[in-house]
């Protein structure tokens, strides 16, 4: 129960003065992971086979290395934009909200991290 | 977490009243319509009533005020115009939100279901508690705002093209169909403002004789004031007067693109 206007609630904390980047950066990772993506499939599939010594061969190219990290990248970057979006929509209570924050951020870093540094050994060798 | 299910007191009771059709009727009409009384201890609960369509008139809105008159007055709705211009009898019709003076009987297969506006909560019946949405049309300071003084002795001057930006938008009618239709708006309506508030913030914005857009849109620029549309277009959908919330709420993300780019 509180007394508080219901335009003082609506005006509540006030704009956060965010949101666009956030928006602008999901669609401009959007638009680079079509080439990134076409790339990728049509890569595999032009490969003779799919064993690892063909693959890594393929990931050794340093076009294809490069290409093949910067994929990841920005698949994780937009994935990280969209489930922070989800979170946003459906958690509410404060403390749950920031676990899950808290969590994806760190999820986001150890999988795209991990992932970066598997190319990375394949092309490099090792 | 967003609510997928109705809390324990708003679940609808299986066990509703119906009202029979008066003797010799031959043109019958099951009309299924949700009731709830703040005064009893009770869940919510459809009544059905059975309607003479050879003696009531062809809208919803015609058939809820027989009820009313005729078969049970304890039946609470809003109602004014009864032409789809003040946006009093927005209702759930046959699960879809629309106005029930515009919405034909004919056009629903079977039995008539009629719901108030979804997720909004309900002071009786069919009548939903609009304040916050209210509040929320008020913030976007529904009214013009300029610095340069109106000319002393004429209006203030505006192009038939540009009034052409703000002739739509100001059809509004705030019935609040499109708003309630939106799922981003049923789980934040608290930070929110929905496409109603959004479509008039827009309708203030583009209007050529306004001077205040840089305000209002550092209004709106907030991860959940505006932000929370995901441009799904059930607002656009809903909407009974054919106007178009999801695309003014996607020129406005524009604007916002384009005064930082």
């Amino acid at each position: 129960m509180s007394l508080r206007s219901p335009l003082g609630r609506v005006l509540g904390l006030g704009s956060a003065k965010a949101g666009t980047d956030h928006w602008w950066a999901q669609r401009v990772s959007a638009v680079a992971l079509i080439p990134l993506s076409l790339w990728f499939v049509i890569s595999l599939l032009a490969l003779p086979a799919l064993d690892y010594s063909t693959v890594r061969a393929w990931l050794s190219f340093p076009l294809s290395g490069f290409l093949a990290v910067l994929l990841v990248a920005v698949l994780t970057y937009h994935s990280y934009l969209g489930t922070n979006e989800v979170i946003e929509d459906y958690v509410h209570a404060a403390g749950v909200k920031l676990f899950w924050l808290l969590l994806l951020r760190f999820l986001y870093v150890l999988v795209g991290g991990a992932s970066i540094f598997a190319i990375l050994r394949v092309a490099f060798g090792s | 977490m967003a609510e997928f299910s109705l809390p324990a007191n708003s679940k609808v009771r299986k066990d509703g009243r119906v009202f029979k059709a008066p003797a010799g009727a031959t043109n019958i009409r099951v009309f299924k319509i949700y009731r709830f009384d703040p005064d009893l201890a009770e869940n919510p609960r459809l009544d059905s009533y059975e309607v003479d369509m050879d003696a009531c008139g062809p809208m919803v809105l015609d058939a809820l005020i027989k009820i009313k008159n005729e078969i049970d007055p304890t039946l609470s709705f809003r109602r004014s115009c009864r032409e789809g211009i003040c946006g009093s009898c927005a209702m759930n019709i046959d699960g879809k939100n629309g106005l029930a003076c515009v919405s034909a009987c004919a056009d629903v297969k079977q039995d008539v279901k009629i719901y108030p506006l979804p997720h909004m909560p309900v002071i009786k019946d069919l009548v939903p508690d609009l304040t916050n949405f209210y509040a929320q049309y008020a913030s976007i300071k529904p009214w013009l705002q300029t610095r340069t003084p109106a000319p002393p002795d004429s209006e203030r001057m505006q192009t038939k093209e540009d009034q052409e930006k703000v002739d739509r938008p100001s059809a509004c009618i705030l019935c609040a169909c499109c708003s309630t239709s939106c799922p981003s708006y049923w789980w934040n309506s608290d930070r929110y403002l929905g496409p109603a508030a959004l479509l008039a913030a827009y309708r203030w914005i583009v209007d050529s004789r306004d001077e205040a857009a840089g305000e209002r849109l550092d209004y709106l620029e907030d991860p959940f004031r505006l932000y929370r549309c995901h441009t799904i277009m059930n607002c656009t959908e809903a909407c009974p007067k054919d106007l178009n919330p999801a695309k003014a709420i996607g020129e406005i993300k524009q604007m916002m693109a384009h005064r930082r780019h």
